[in-house]
């Protein structure tokens, strides 16, 4: 008779906590809550913008309460966080050859960094203008 | 000068005595030669026999060695104790899969889901359903046509990467990094016609967009292969099918 008895364990709840590389990833995930947040506020303006002066000023007081501040400046230090890693990984997701070479990582990275900066720059000089 | 001794805990299960895992610790002698499987064969050889370990190659070619050295998915053939002494090292069976016996952990699922992928190379047939004759020659490749996939093929099927892989450990109905990675490596053969058979594997909830991109699996990878690049890859041509799909429906 055989003894076989394959003993399968569970993957604990905090398997994330264990490993330093999976908290990464868990913060990298656990970004988009508060991407999320900061999605609604913006959209949450747009709503109030569309009500008038009067509830868009009060929006924009509302932004200037310490916890809003607070609050966005987290939503932005997880955005980088997610920026920068995401940028890192990008090239596994390319495949781009040329003259029969893979074009190096690091090409596709600072394309992603040159994308970036000139996007904000576009975004800030269309606020400002 | 007295001999420096190195502390081993090894998770033991024997499935005829206990009911479940527990941690037996044993003390060698400290060699900084010495690999994670030598230290298990001086275990074996000198302090209790009864312990149980898959090996065969020692040098990284087999894939039979996999375990977990504190927590992180080695070959046993390819981790050296200088490494971790003067502090001790933990071994466990490799995580995400049954334990068998000891270190030797049941790998079935593993091994039915490279077999699902067809992993070999499906030669185009002409419109008598035939493919070439062996007197037409060979299939002939250039070293570029190579390059495209000779990363993912050289996979040894050790298992790591699934041991690495919490989405597997969550639901063993995932592909998994290895066998994907494979399906990159036949896809993306010159020689190879059989893409269509093998990108409903791909495209289906367990296939690829089973996978989050933890990334994991590449960083224990012990050859190199870069299974979490391949599953974004065959994520762009599933997206790509599927785009294609709405258009021209088969």
């Amino acid at each position: 008779m055989s003894k076989r008895k394959p003993y399968t364990r569970e993957l604990p709840n905090d398997w994330w906590m264990k490993q330093l590389f999976y908290t990464k990833y868990m913060l990298r995930e656990g970004s988009s809550v508060f991407i999320t947040l900061y999605s609604l506020i913006l959209a949450w303006g747009i709503l109030r913008l569309s009500q008038g002066e009067v509830a868009f000023n009060a929006w924009m007081q509302a932004l200037q309460n310490p916890f809003s501040i607070f609050l966005h400046s987290i939503a932005l230090a997880f955005a980088l966080y997610h920026t920068i890693t995401w940028f890192s990984l990008a090239p596994k997701a390319v495949d781009l050859w040329i003259k029969g070479k893979r074009l190096d990582d690091k090409i596709i990275v600072s394309g992603h960094y040159a994308g970036f900066v000139g996007i904000t720059l576009f975004c800030l000089l269309v606020i400002i203008l | 000068m007295s001999q420096k001794i190195i502390e081993i805990d090894i998770l033991r299960y024997r499935p005829e005595l206990d009911d479940e895992p527990f941690t037996q610790v044993f003390e060698i002698p400290y060699n900084a030669d010495m690999s994670i499987l030598e230290a298990l064969q001086y275990i074996k050889d000198h302090l209790d026999s009864t312990i149980s370990f898959r090996w065969s190659c020692r040098m990284a070619i087999c894939g039979s060695c996999g375990l977990m050295v504190n927590g992180v998915p080695k070959l046993g053939c390819k981790a050296f104790l200088r490494d971790y002494h003067p502090k001790k090292i933990t071994l466990e069976p490799l995580a995400n899969f049954p334990i068998e016996r000891d270190l030797v952990v049941v790998m079935d699922d593993f091994i039915k889901k490279l077999e699902e992928i067809k992993p070999y190379i499906i030669p185009v047939k002409n419109e008598e359903g035939k493919t070439k004759c062996l007197s037409d020659g060979a299939y002939q490749q250039t070293p570029e046509q190579m390059e495209k996939y000779k990363q993912f093929s050289m996979c040894i099927n050790c298992g790591l990467c699934y041991a690495a892989c919490p989405q597997y450990g969550l639901d063993t109905k995932f592909t998994g990094p290895a066998a994907l990675a494979l399906i990159a490596r036949y896809n993306r053969d010159s020689r190879d016609a059989g893409s269509a058979e093998r990108m409903k594997i791909v495209s289906q909830e367990e296939g690829v967009w089973g996978c989050t991109f933890v990334g994991y699996c590449s960083v224990v990878c012990p050859k190199g292969v870069d299974p979490a690049a391949a599953i974004q890859l065959l994520k762009v041509e599933s997206s790509k099918d599927y785009l294609i799909g709405m258009f021209k429906p088969e």
